[in-house]
């Protein structure tokens, strides 16, 4: 069994590398148009609501802690404990997907869309409708990952449920985890890069 | 050896070209030098050594560190050589002199537009002066081409959105070949165009009268070939509209009346004096505007025009 | 061990029937999580769309016999040569090796039951089917005319199924980034017992460093073509010029995963020939560690060298000229990997089986291919020969005759392990032949025309080159027979009864020690390594005992129960 765990581990640390470069490609992308329309970007980015997006990092940095806490209580048997984490977890990355289509809708009605679909009136700066494609992009992808972690984490709170995991075996509730915390830092760069320009 | 250095190339007609074809042909011989050695080796040992009984036993070696550092330095030293050699041609290749007749290229699907400083365009022709440097500065309208005359050993890639320069010196008079060689879709094999290499003369007689395409056009083609290529359609309709300037449509033989209240028959005269001292006469309702084209249109150019006018009846 | 055939009927047949026969039925094929199976299937379904890029392949060639038109439009050919580009890379090559031997070979090489995620395993199959499937309709509903590469903004442009097709080279990219993630995890966590790392079989190595490419430079390529599908289907505009973006951008996100995952195709060839080679040559491979670190250091390396693919597309000189020094680099590895090939049939006892001269042929292939690769790193002769068939010729030279002799040495090697039969030996020399004689026909003619200026992906070309794509065209022929003789006599010989016995090679790495075929599990019990990476006690090569004792009219399966007594 520990060879299998960890091998699992190896496995998830290999995954969370390619999603590292999966972001760091759009980052990349991000910097080098950034660079060549540095003006249109920072107008654009006036448009994003810094409360919302401190909110939501506040969020997630709550919820990798309880994450932590969950897989510290799966690792000694503490089953309740285990169930509550989870949940307060679960909760906060729900409360970051509220705020993100609190967001959304926003920028929609604004016209403030992805490409060809931006339409936003009073621009003085041209060209900022790239910084809402990057945008879009960057959030999007990002969203994604948190709904397929709230489903992961869901699933690994129905199996603690269950009564699946002890210290003799809790594998599934570390790797998300680690899943879980990718997850978290990746926003901790998106926030400044597209929230915070200067 | 030199008939197989020319069927593998064609023949060098630019100066660094000359370059390229030694680095090339020592890699040439390299490649045969080594496939034939590995070959011979391998095939040497594959008759020494053959496996005669299967009770053979063989020395049980596991590496020769000494070789090893062999066949790692001595590669390494040829590979280190072609780098030079190959990054001094690229350099020499780099910088255009600063004497270097200046011509803008323009790809678009599926043709090559060249300008030259006397504003002279044409269409997948080049014409350059031997032994003359010559730089181009390309752009792409639409799709990424790739501007590449194998004559000359150089190619370079034309991309919408930036400019791109190449340089040479032509050193054999005659046509080169060129190929678009970035895949750019249906047309993309059709995208060629060609080079004249020209003697000063005929050179002289190119900037003069134009090319042999322009030369041997009928007049009212030129004129709508001038009409398009120099600007004229900015200002000027051929549909009656008025523009910033007056309409060509249905002129001919009708007059026009000058800001100074004067009446103008619109003839050869008047279209001529109009498009090399265009502020003489202003028609009335219209800015002075226009720029002069005194030594920007040859004589020929200028009578295509007339015709041209002449037949938008 | 002794027990060669299988045993049906057995108290236990699960445990001692080889993995083809128990569990019977498709559904257990399509469900199952054996390494071997799912290696067998990738080794089907690339053999099919093998065939599939290799009718594309022959039509670009019917094609180019004359200047102009002589069976298809311009348009039609353009999506020919696209679709023969992206299924041979997506499809056939990038899988080959690692996702079809490497799954069947790769666990037993290192003594393990199966890899350490087989469910993962499975799932990276499924996904490359449904890759498959999307690449599948794209070309019925019409293809795509962008040239595998999908440069913008030709790509973000022309009309057609991009779009779909981009998505499929996405979702393929997922099956090759499980099948990485599966072989790092297997080769650290599931070597036999007593195997440290330079005990490893010089293949393990092979697929350890390909692994690596895959897992650092797949998601590159996913992320690039989703910013592709974002600027078609939303203009996001960081590809489009007029919008304030650079075409070229892509090209360098292109290539920093193109330009690894080029080694994604011919390191797993290495990994191969490494194996092959001390086999047939009765001795330790030369230079084990130098084979290993110079597979990963090609694997890191590759890394670094992706904008030579653009020294033409108005880079700095300053750029250019650190681009094409580390791209020669690269060189070195590969020359050691060559001659320690060579020194390794140095004083042994070499049998000429069919694995062996398709080994010899990849050796000379290789050197042709590599060699020719210094004429691109080199800056001055790279931008003559760029874009011309010179490259179209050098790569097929590396990813496409490396790569694929290299998977047919490795599929004789191991087809009497994976089928338990033989093939038919003297037809396995004249495909050899007639695949070296018209792969080299077919693309030495293309080096010259390159070098005279004739363009890569031409539908109409200059009548002077006519003389050279004749000739190519001819090569083509030559090689498709060879290749279906090949398929043929492979195809044949699953008639024959199951007569192979476990080490027919005499070889002295792990998977001899298994029954041919395998059981399910592999091995009884846990093979453990005593002796570094050549294990077993050599023995005598089955083949030249068969020779020896198979007088007329005698059961095969006598001799191969004979033959194991003695050697067991």
């Amino acid at each position: 069994m520990g060879q299998q765990f960890d091998a699992a581990k190896i496995g998830m640390w290999l995954f969370l590398v390619t999603e590292v470069l999966l972001f760091g490609g759009l980052f990349v992308g991000y910097g080098i148009m950034h660079a060549r329309h540095p003006e249109a970007f920072l107008a654009a980015h006036h448009h994003l609501d810094k409360t919302m997006g401190a909110i939501n990092t506040v969020v997630l940095l709550i919820s990798s802690f309880t994450m932590v806490l969950a897989v510290w209580a799966a690792q000694t048997s503490k089953r309740n404990l285990c169930i509550l984490f989870l949940l307060i977890t679960l909760l906060c990355a729900g409360v970051f997907m509220g705020v993100k289509y609190n967001e959304y809708s926003h920028k929609f009605h604004e016209g403030l869309l992805p490409g060809k679909y931006y339409s936003h009136q009073g621009d003085t700066v041209p060209g900022q409708f790239m910084f809402f494609s990057f945008y879009f992009m960057m959030t999007g992808l990002h969203g994604i990952h948190v709904l397929l972690g709230m489903i992961v984490i869901a699933w690994i709170l129905f199996r603690t449920i269950r009564g699946d995991f002890s210290s003799e075996y809790y594998s599934p509730v570390d790797i998300t985890g680690l899943y879980w915390h990718l997850v978290d830092l990746i926003w901790i760069y998106v926030f400044p890069l597209m929230y915070l320009i200067s | 050896m030199n008939w197989f250095q020319n069927w593998m190339l064609p023949k060098a007609a630019a100066t660094h070209a000359g370059d390229v074809d030694g680095l090339y042909m020592f890699i040439v011989y390299l490649t045969i030098f080594f496939f034939f050695f590995n070959g011979a080796l391998i095939f040497y040992a594959a008759r020494k050594w053959k496996r005669r009984s299967d009770k053979e036993v063989t020395p049980h070696i596991t590496h020769d560190t000494r070789l090893e550092l062999i066949w790692s330095i001595i590669p390494l030293i040829v590979v280190m050589l072609i780098f030079f050699w190959g990054f001094k041609g690229y350099v020499k290749a780099w910088v255009a002199p600063n004497d270097s007749i200046e011509i803008v290229v323009t790809g678009k699907k599926w043709v090559w537009q060249f300008e030259y400083p006397d504003g002279t365009r044409t269409l997948n022709d080049l014409h350059v002066p031997l032994n003359k440097p010559v730089k181009l500065v390309m752009n792409s309208e639409d799709v990424i081409h790739s501007f590449y005359v194998p004559g000359f050993r150089l190619k370079r890639d034309v991309i919408p959105g930036r400019y791109t320069e190449m340089w040479f010196t032509a050193t054999e008079p005659g046509v080169q070949q060129v190929f678009c060689a970035e895949y750019c879709g249906k047309g993309h094999s059709d995208m060629l165009a060609r080079i004249f290499v020209d003697t000063p003369e005929q050179y002289e007689v190119f900037l003069r009268e134009g090319d042999e395409q322009v030369r041997k056009m009928p007049l009212k083609d030129l004129g709508k070939l001038v009409y398009e290529n120099k600007g004229c359609a900015t200002c000027h309709s051929l549909d009656g509209t008025k523009g910033q300037g007056p309409t060509w449509k249905g002129i001919w033989g009708n007059v026009h009346k000058g800001t100074d209240g004067k009446d103008y028959p619109v003839d050869a005269n008047y279209i001529r004096q109009s498009i090399l001292m265009p502020q003489a006469m202003v028609v009335q309702g219209y800015e002075p505007i226009m720029p002069t084209f005194q030594g920007l249109l040859r004589e020929r150019e200028i009578l295509g025009v007339v015709e041209y006018i002449k037949s938008l009846q | 061990m002794a027990e060669a055939l299988t045993t049906h009927g057995n108290a236990n047949a699960a445990e001692h029937a080889d993995y083809l026969d128990y569990p019977k039925g498709l559904l257990s094929w399509l469900t199952t999580v054996d390494h071997k199976r799912i290696g067998l299937m990738y080794m089907w379904s690339v053999m099919f769309f093998f065939f599939v890029g290799g009718m594309f392949a022959l039509l670009i060639r019917i094609e180019l016999l004359s200047p102009k038109h002589t069976i298809m439009t311009a348009e039609v050919y353009n999506r020919v040569f696209t679709l023969h580009g992206a299924i041979m890379t997506f499809l056939v090559i990038i899988p080959a090796i690692p996702a079809a031997l490497g799954n069947f070979a790769l666990p037993l090489l290192i003594g393990a039951k199966d890899v350490a995620f087989p469910r993962l395993n499975l799932t990276s199959l499924y996904v490359y089917w449904a890759g498959a499937v999307m690449a599948v309709v794209v070309l019925v509903m019409g293809g795509v005319d962008t040239g595998w590469t999908f440069y913008t903004p030709y790509s973000t442009t022309t009309g057609g199924g991009v779009t779909l097709m981009v998505m499929a080279a996405f979702v393929l990219g997922f099956s090759s980034i499980f099948t990485g993630v599966n072989f790092i995890a297997t080769i650290h966590k599931l070597r036999a017992p007593g195997m440290g790392w330079f005990e490893l079989p010089l293949f393990a190595w092979g697929m350890y460093s390909t692994a690596l490419i895959q897992i650092l430079a797949t998601p590159v390529l996913g992320i690039t073509l989703l910013l592709l599908v974002m600027e078609r289907v939303l203009g996001v505009g960081i590809f489009d010029p007029q919008l304030g973006g650079d075409p070229v951008l892509f090209q360098h996100f292109f290539w920093f995963y193109s330009h690894p995952a080029v080694y994604i195709m011919i390191l797993p060839a290495m990994a191969v020939i490494s194996e092959v080679i001390p086999t047939f040559s009765k001795k330790t491979i030369f230079g084990y560690k130098a084979i290993a670190f110079s597979s990963v250091a090609i694997a890191l390396l590759g890394f670094l060298v992706w904008a030579h693919h653009m020294f033409v597309a108005g880079m700095s000189l300053f750029a250019g000229a650190i681009f094409s020094f580390l791209t020669f680099f690269i060189a070195i590895p590969s020359a050691i990997k060559v001659f320690n090939w060579i020194a390794t049939m140095w004083r042994g006892s070499i049998s000429l089986d069919a694995p062996m001269q398709y080994a010899i042929s990849f050796l000379l292939i290789f050197t042709i291919g590599g060699l020719t690769g210094l004429f691109l790193a080199a800056l001055s002769t790279d931008v003559h020969l760029h874009d011309t068939y010179f490259v179209v010729s050098h790569f097929h030279y590396v990813m496409a005759g490396s790569n694929l002799i290299a998977l047919l040495a490795g599929i004789h090697y191991w087809w009497p392990k994976m089928f338990g039969r033989m093939y038919n030996e003297t037809l396995a020399s004249i495909g050899c032949v007639l695949v070296f004689l018209g792969f080299n026909a077919t693309f030495l003619p293309q080096f010259v025309l390159g070098s005279r200026g004739m363009p890569r992906r031409y539908y109409n070309y200059l009548p002077e080159f006519q003389s050279l794509h004749v000739a190519s065209t001819i090569g083509s022929w030559l090689l498709a027979a060879g290749l279906f003789l090949i398929l043929a006599y492979l195809l044949a010989s699953l008639r024959k009864p199951k007569t192979a016995v476990a080490n027919p090679w005499g070889g002295r790495t792990l998977e001899w020690e298994a029954m041919s075929p395998p059981t399910m599990h592999n091995f009884d019990g846990q093979p453990v390594l005593k002796h570094g990476p050549m294990t077993i006690a050599p023995t005598a090569p089955w083949w030249a005992w068969k020779k020896r004792h198979t007088e007329r009219g005698r059961d095969l399966r006598d001799v191969s129960n004979e033959y194991s007594d003695t050697y067991h």
